[in-house]
């Protein structure tokens, strides 16, 4: 594993291997999460959930469940509608109404129904047991393609059609440019309904204070703007709900948005005056936590010439977002930021269609879809080199963009902002010694074994400035993103952090503490981070969109510079020295000429807190500061032809997998795993590569093993951990990683984003992998996952 | 059904406790005494979050009642520190190779790869994978956390060479 220096600045802490902060607390088994925190007096949710995929709700009856011992309330979702407005959709959709509970319709198998509270969860699933409903089924629709049929059952008559959105974006030139290609070929690929499945499911408890009109909340959370949509949908001010931040989030990646489970518990906490906790167990989690992925259908077109220029692509993305719009559909929008990937496509057509139906819910997954995208033009890319008889690789490197060329503009309007993807893919050949690898391929071959090795190049746009919501629903122009930091140095001269926004793994605690101490100069291991809540907080966003290391990171280098400029002009105040003359080093200040003379960090900070006669006249007394930075290059709202400026940074990945199939199983076998990774300044390279060792894993399942699988009764089938397959230890190889570091231009420290990392590019791997193992048998596979079931479906075909 | 009076020994404590039948021993623990670093993940025996030692082997404390641990012991996460707070050398390995990022497997990692390190001091690759083999993480990909428990072995057998399974209870200060 190297490591290279980012240009132009030497980091003290920076880029160095150090102890996360976050890690000591939970090896000694003192995280706290939200199942962790009780409060006195505290009742309990279970829910009552639609056994059909689309019924009517004829009658709850409840009196049986309200006569057992310790069960308090069983509300249904009429009582809800009366009491709160709906809850936020993604889209404007006046006609798609959501609330926490079904009310007169269940869309969904799974569905919430009813919500019994209770002294306990042992008590409260007892009483839910015994709530009865009456339904009346109706005919539904599971299968996207069927619900955009005219006569398909309807998921929300009032509004019209299963159709949510859909619009034909076209960027350049196409139709010219596929008039004058060599070539063009056509296919089909699908991403299959997974998602990211934490090990903690979600959770959240709420108490409500009469006495104030505030509601606390402390939730396993990563929502942006998740206080104002609670306050909304609970006709409250939006500063009547305090959220915590200082809860840990066992996990997300993307989809802990919890808006519906917070409303309902925020509703009953105030109702019953006590505190109402919720915790999903993990039927409810994966039927009606309303988290599943991204389910897509790509029809794609590629205009290629014979030396394997790409010239141009029309993709059409079809995605199933389940019975409710939320914020999923935009999942179809941000891929808009990188949908040439990181190749030189002159134009793209790219149509983008929502469909709901009678399934669970879709959430925010890792990326927001991005790596679906990423499969679909990968796939692209392999097919084309197979049609035209060329390396996988060379045709890759034909179509990079070169480092020279950056900044550049792609056709949809976003600008890569640094690049160097040339070298990072000759990093990764070198590690993996491919010419060895691929004779290892072909040995295995010669023994019989179907073996394949897989090329992937991807993009993961990082900070976004989330443009693809005016881009999708032009009643919402949101044009920032921002985050923020908070800094001071107390009397004492320790220095605390606070952020905004709770985490669920990424290290913000070790970032923040890291920027701030390369900044002030200061021993990381010294520097406080603690997390506000909402009501005390400058503005965040949350940790989503790959977006932390560059808009919390420069949050923190914000306030950490104003801080160190105060810290000069103190000094030159009294040093009756212009600050120009001063040099700032650890913390101390002393006259560049005469180092001997000069004023101590301690010193510093005696005349910022207690001698204000000895402060430069005006100065805001103590130390303290606020930085709350905008998205680099954010700011517009797309043209009329939806070209758009959406995410400032782009980080770059290159996987190369080997890998064998059993012939007899189909079962996938991963024999070795090698990526490139370049994501410009790593703040801190554990953290970095921890994150894409996941991304990757996570890629793996959702490649071959893990899909939310319905019958065609429109049940789940894949409910629990026995059936929907998380990777274990055993399904997951040792990767081989070498870095690479483009810096950013438009970042604090060159930082660009990591966390959805080896995801976005894994699965598009392993799936070319698979395929050059079949391609010796002429047979393709286009659909994820690539269960064995599948694969082994496929091989018999040929043998039969 | 009427509560049941059960007697367990948790990290070397004792605990008399009146617990309804149908109380789980991972709810126990985290409920009744308080000890919330056992977490729940799938409560149907898969993910391995919850797994405790108990009388000795590593086990899921979702799948198992309170009442079926009367007389037995029972260590959890919280029980690896030493008193003073001082980290187990495995502890200290998986902050030093930042085998986690959530920290909601990890008491149930580390719990696996203490039982693992008791029984035998000096374990292969695949045993490591074979001792966690039953917990899932969604975060790591496994990667640094084999790595963690590695490199936990290695010290513990470097601070004490003679040390068979059973051996190391050393602790380290941080």
């Amino acid at each position: 594993m190297s490591s290279e220096a980012p240009e132009g600045r030497r980091f003290r802490y920076v880029s160095r291997k150090r102890r996360t902060k976050e890690d000591r607390r939970f090896i000694a088994g003192q995280g706290r999460f939200v199942a962790d925190i009780s409060l006195p007096g505290m009742k309990h949710v279970a829910l009552v959930t639609s056994p059909h995929p689309a019924a009517r709700i004829e009658a709850i009856r409840t009196e049986e469940a309200l006569k057992i011992e310790g069960v308090l309330a069983v509300i249904t979702g009429e009582e809800l509608a009366r009491a709160t407005d709906p809850l936020m959709s993604g889209l404007n959709l006046p006609d798609v109404r959501r609330f926490p509970l079904a009310v007169d319709r269940a869309r969904y198998a799974g569905e919430w129904v009813a919500a019994v509270v209770a002294d306990s969860r042992y008590i409260a699933e007892d009483g839910a047991e015994l709530v009865e409903v009456d339904y009346d089924p109706l005919p539904f629709v599971v299968d996207a393609e069927e619900a955009m049929n005219e006569d398909a059952p309807a998921v929300h008559p009032a509004h019209g059609t299963n159709v949510l959105y859909q619009r034909k974006f076209v960027y350049g030139a196409v139709d010219d440019d596929f008039a004058a290609a060599d070539h063009r070929l056509a296919f089909r690929a699908c991403w299959g309904r997974s998602s990211t499945v934490p090990i903690e499911t979600f959770g959240v408890l709420a108490e409500w204070h009469p006495g104030t009109g505030i509601l606390d909340v402390w939730a396993s959370i990563q929502m942006p703007k998740y206080p104002e949509q609670i306050a909304r949908a609970l006709r409250l001010d939006a500063n009547c709900v305090r959220v915590h931040y200082d809860v840990d989030v066992g996990g997300s990646y993307g989809v802990k948005r919890g808006i519906k489970h917070t409303v309902l518990v925020g509703y009953l906490a105030r109702k019953l005056g006590c505190p109402v906790r919720l915790i999903e167990d993990r039927l409810e989690n994966m039927t009606g936590g309303d988290a599943h992925g991204p389910e897509r259908i790509f029809d794609v077109e590629a205009a290629f010439n014979g030396d394997g220029e790409i010239r141009s692509l029309r993709i059409r993305a079809l995605d199933n977002v389940g019975a409710y719009a939320g914020r999923a559909p935009l999942q179809l929008a941000k891929p808009i930021g990188a949908i040439v990937g990181p190749y030189r496509i002159n134009s793209v057509e790219y149509e983008a269609i929502s469909v709901t139906t009678n399934k669970t819910v879709q959430e925010a997954v890792r990326g927001f879809g991005q790596s679906p995208t990423n499969f679909a033009i990968e796939t692209a890319v392999d097919k084309i080199a197979r049609a035209l008889d060329l390396d996988r690789v060379e045709i890759r490197k034909r179509n990079f963009i070169r480092k020279d060329e950056f900044p550049y503009t792609i056709p949809s309007g976003s600008e890569y902002d640094s690049g160097d993807y040339l070298t990072v893919q000759d990093k990764v050949l070198d590690l993996a010694d491919f010419p060895a690898l691929l004779a290892r391929r072909d040995a295995l071959r010669a023994e019989g074994t179907l073996a394949g090795i897989g090329i992937s190049s991807c993009l993961e746009p990082s900070g976004g400035n989330a443009a693809f919501e005016p881009l999708f629903n032009p009643a919402n122009e949101t044009t920032t993103w921002m985050e923020s930091c908070v800094t001071k140095i107390d009397l004492a001269g320790t220095v605390t952090s606070i952020m905004a926004t709770a985490s669920a793994g990424q290290g913000h605690e070790t970032l923040v503490a890291t920027v701030t101490a390369e900044e002030l100069e200061r021993d990381p291991d010294g520097i406080r981070v603690v997390r506000s809540d909402s009501l005390a907080s400058l503005p965040s966003n949350s940790p989503v969109a790959s977006r932390m290391a560059i808009m919390l990171g420069g949050a923190a280098s914000g306030a950490a510079k104003i801080l160190k400029r105060k810290l000069i002009d103190i000094a030159a105040h009294n040093l009756q020295l212009p600050a120009d003359r001063l040099v700032y080093e650890g913390g101390n200040v002393a006259v560049r000429d005469d180092p001997g003379k000069k004023l101590a960090w301690d010193e510093l900070v005696e005349i910022a807190h207690r001698k204000y006669h000895q402060m430069p006249l005006g100065m805001e007394p103590g130390l303290q500061a606020s930085y709350v930075w905008e998205v680099p290059k954010g700011g517009e709202l797309p043209d009329a032809d939806g070209r758009v400026r959406m995410y400032p940074c782009y980080s770059f990945e290159a996987h190369i997998p080997l890998i064998e199939i059993d012939r007899d199983t189909g079962q996938v076998k991963i024999l070795e795993y090698f990526i490139g990774h370049d994501c410009g300044t790593m703040i801190n390279p554990d953290i970095v590569h921890g994150m894409v060792y996941g991304g990757i894993a996570h890629g793996i399942g959702a490649a071959l093993y893990e899909i939310f699988a319905y019958n065609e009764d429109g049940q789940l089938l894949t409910g629990t951990f026995m059936d929907y397959l998380l990777p274990s230890v055993h399904e997951i190889p040792d990767i081989k990683m070498v870095d690479h570091s483009t810096p950013s231009p438009l970042t604090s420290m060159g930082q660009k984003g990591t966390g959805e990392g080896g995801y976005l590019g894994a699965p598009a791997a392993v799936a070319s992998a698979v395929n050059d193992a079949l391609a010796p048998l002429g047979l393709e596979l286009d659909a994820l996952p690539m269960r064995p079931g599948d694969i082994e479906a496929l091989l018999r075909t040929k043998s039969g | 059904m009427k509560p049941r009076e059960i007697s367990v020994t948790v990290n070397a404590k004792h605990y008399r406790s009146e617990v309804p039948p149908r109380l789980t021993l991972l709810d126990y623990l985290r409920e009744v005494l308080g000890l919330t670093g056992t977490h729940a993940g799938c409560e149907h025996g898969v993910c391995g979050a919850c797994s405790v030692i108990f009388d000795g082997q590593p086990i899921r404390s979702c799948l198992m009642f309170a009442i079926q641990a009367d007389g037995h012991e029972v260590e959890t996460v919280e029980g690896l520190a030493g008193a003073d707070g001082g980290l187990s050398p495995l502890q200290d390995a998986f902050w030093e190779a930042h085998a986690l990022q959530c920290g909601y497997c990890t008491p149930g990692m580390l719990m696996a790869s203490h039982a693992l390190l008791r029984a035998n001091p000096d374990p292969t690759e695949d045993e490591i994978k074979e001792a966690i083999g039953g917990n899932l993480c969604r975060c790591t990909g496994y990667q640094q956390i084999v790595e963690a428990v590695r490199l936990a072995a290695k010290r513990m057998r470097e601070a004490d060479p003679e040390a068979g399974p059973e051996g190391n209870k050393d602790r380290v200060d941080e």
